[in-house]
């Protein structure tokens, strides 16, 4: 459904950021892409949602490929049309309209009135909270009822591909619980495919039906969650768990500074 | 009593006035966070632009302000495509410094045009006095307040359920996220900008049509709209609307009650709006900046 062939970003004209990403979406799915800061993952949906002009970004070289046709020299209001939805980082929500006006704000693009009037209620079976609080302004809700809300201006959209950045950032473990569970039910119940950015490996490796983690502007490892739980590097990279058992001596905290292998 | 009546409708309608442009100001800074300081001549171009067609061209009076409307109209979208969009991405500042220019740009080409000295604007509202509890109150201010009226209540509507007033405020409140919702920016500036602009020929009409067609009186009127918007909040219809009213009333009525010698009336809006903001930082109605703890 969406493919990056070879992406390269570059900022201000000098700072190349994506130096030959690859990554592969298939319809239905969701897909995670893991990695830790300034690897480059917010810079990658940011590339397909066309939001890197604002941010004097540009994609120079290599192609993304969304549904056949390339879409990266397109302006972020013709890929929404397209159906890809960026929620981004930190919510975002627009602080002084009320719950309601957000969600007809992410149905922006549309034209069909009478079903967005439907999706609304549709979002408000996702989130019931955010049917009590529907004339509420935005910028007074709790940081999961602004991360609800700004998942459900998502599904306003009606997107074929949803691409959610940091779903988890700076909410309580619970939280988190309950907002993946919603992610993988818009997906089983609404065919929405979902691209996946978080720092939170173990609960985004749960979900995921695949995996890309990335480093320094590119892949560095793929594969299914499973095959990554049991990838060393990632168990003690990303999971932060340990051989079971074993003491731990000076040359194991040393050998905690030794290389990813996957950097050789 | 009747002296009272008198400065109390003259103050309500130089008060909708007010509000109407102040209104421009309000959509202007809602959509972009700009402070429009050329909103004045905006309403100098529309009436000389009515003007034009009305007198200089003679056409029917309805169809001359029709086309002064759409040439605000144009007037908006060129502002927008020259001058806001080479400037996106530059901070705020930098573009209210350049409606300033814009400000003197356009007094320019309208003195160029039509020179510097007033004309009689034809009066096509009816100015016959109506007699309200002794007080002779001339026709065309009634129009105008009835102009006004309808104009406001049609746009405090347009932004609480329409899409694309919906879209205007999110992008005031956050352009990136507004941009990942699919909203052009550039379109939301042209419509903010054309409304503002639409809005303002249509004040400037009704001032030359009331007093008179000068440039020095009609793009005044811009700048003594300020403590009208800043005491009503910068981002709030509402403020716009109550804060010509307040503003307006207590024009004539220092001008009405105090020695004109000593020219009160410029001052007394200004005293009050520094008390109020005293008590009130953001205005009457201005939105107060969210932030969760």
């Amino acid at each position: 459904m969406l493919a990056l062939n070879n992406v390269e970003v570059i900022y201000n004209d000098v700072i190349l950021v994506l130096k030959g990403m690859s990554l592969e979406v298939p319809s239905g799915k969701i897909v995670a892409l893991l990695g830790s800061n300034g690897a480059g993952k917010s810079t990658t949906l940011k590339a397909v949602s066309g939001l890197l002009k604002p941010e004097d970004g540009e994609v120079t070289d290599g192609e993304i490929v969304f549904e056949d046709t390339p879409i990266h020299h397109l302006d972020a209001a013709d890929v929404v049309k397209r159906g890809i939805f960026q929620v981004m980082e930190g919510r975002r929500v627009f602080e002084h309209l009320d719950v309601e006006q957000n969600l007809i704000a992410g149905s922006y693009t549309r034209r069909d009135r009478n079903e967005v009037r439907d999706d609304i209620e549709m979002v408000y079976r996702y989130f019931p909270r955010l049917k009590e609080r529907r004339r509420q302004t935005a910028g007074y809700l709790s940081g999961g009822e602004q991360q609800m809300l700004a998942i459900g201006r998502g599904l306003m959209a009606r997107p074929k591909l949803m691409m959610l950045d940091e779903p988890s950032l700076g909410l309580a473990p619970l939280l988190v619980e309950e907002i993946f569970q919603i992610i993988n039910r818009i997906n089983k119940e609404q065919g929405t495919t979902i691209l996946l950015v978080e720092q939170n490996a173990r609960i985004a490796l749960d979900v995921a039906d695949y995996a890309y983690i990335m480093e320094n502007g590119r892949i560095v490892l793929t594969g299914e969650p499973t095959q990554l739980r049991d990838n060393a590097d990632v168990r003690e990279f990303y999971l932060g768990l340990n051989e079971v058992g074993t003491r731990k001596s000076y040359r194991d905290v040393k050998h905690y500074k030794r290389r990813k292998r996957w950097l050789s | 009593m009747e002296n009272f009546l008198q400065l109390t409708f003259t103050g309500l309608t130089n008060g909708a006035i007010f509000a109407l442009v102040g209104l421009g100001f309000v959509l202007i800074y809602k959509a972009s966070d700009v402070i429009n300081f050329a909103q004045g001549d905006f309403l100098l171009v529309g009436a000389y632009i009515a003007y034009g067609f009305i007198v200089q061209v003679g056409l029917p009076w309805g169809i001359g302000v029709l086309l002064a409307m759409a040439a605000a109209v144009l007037l908006g979208i060129f502002v927008e495509r020259l001058i806001l969009r080479p400037l996106i991405g530059e901070p705020i500042i930098s573009v209210i410094m350049v409606t300033i220019g814009l400000s003197s740009l356009l007094r320019a080409i309208v003195n160029g045009i039509w020179g510097t000295t007033g004309r009689a604007f034809p009066s096509f509202l009816p100015d016959t006095p109506v007699n309200i509890g002794g007080a002779l109150i001339p026709m065309d201010r009634f129009i105008a307040l009835l102009i006004v009226s309808v104009l406001l209540a049609g746009f405090m509507l347009f932004f609480r359920y329409s899409k694309e007033g919906i879209a205007m405020r999110a992008t005031a409140d956050d352009q990136q996220a507004a941009l990942s919702m699919g909203i052009s920016v550039k379109r939301i500036f042209a419509i903010a900008w054309s409304i503002a602009a639409v809005v303002a020929a249509i004040a400037g009409i009704i001032v030359a049509n009331i007093v008179e067609l000068n440039g020095a009186a009609v793009a005044g009127i811009g700048l003594r709209v300020f403590p009208v918007v800043i005491l009503g909040g910068l981002d709030s219809i509402p403020g716009a609307i109550l804060g010509g009213i307040i503003i307006g009333l207590l024009e004539t009525y220092t001008a009405g009650y105090t020695p004109p010698e000593l020219g009160l009336s410029a001052v007394i809006p200004f005293i009050v709006l520094i008390l109020i903001l005293m008590v009130k930082p953001y205005g009457l109605f201005g939105e107060v900046r969210i932030e969760r703890v």
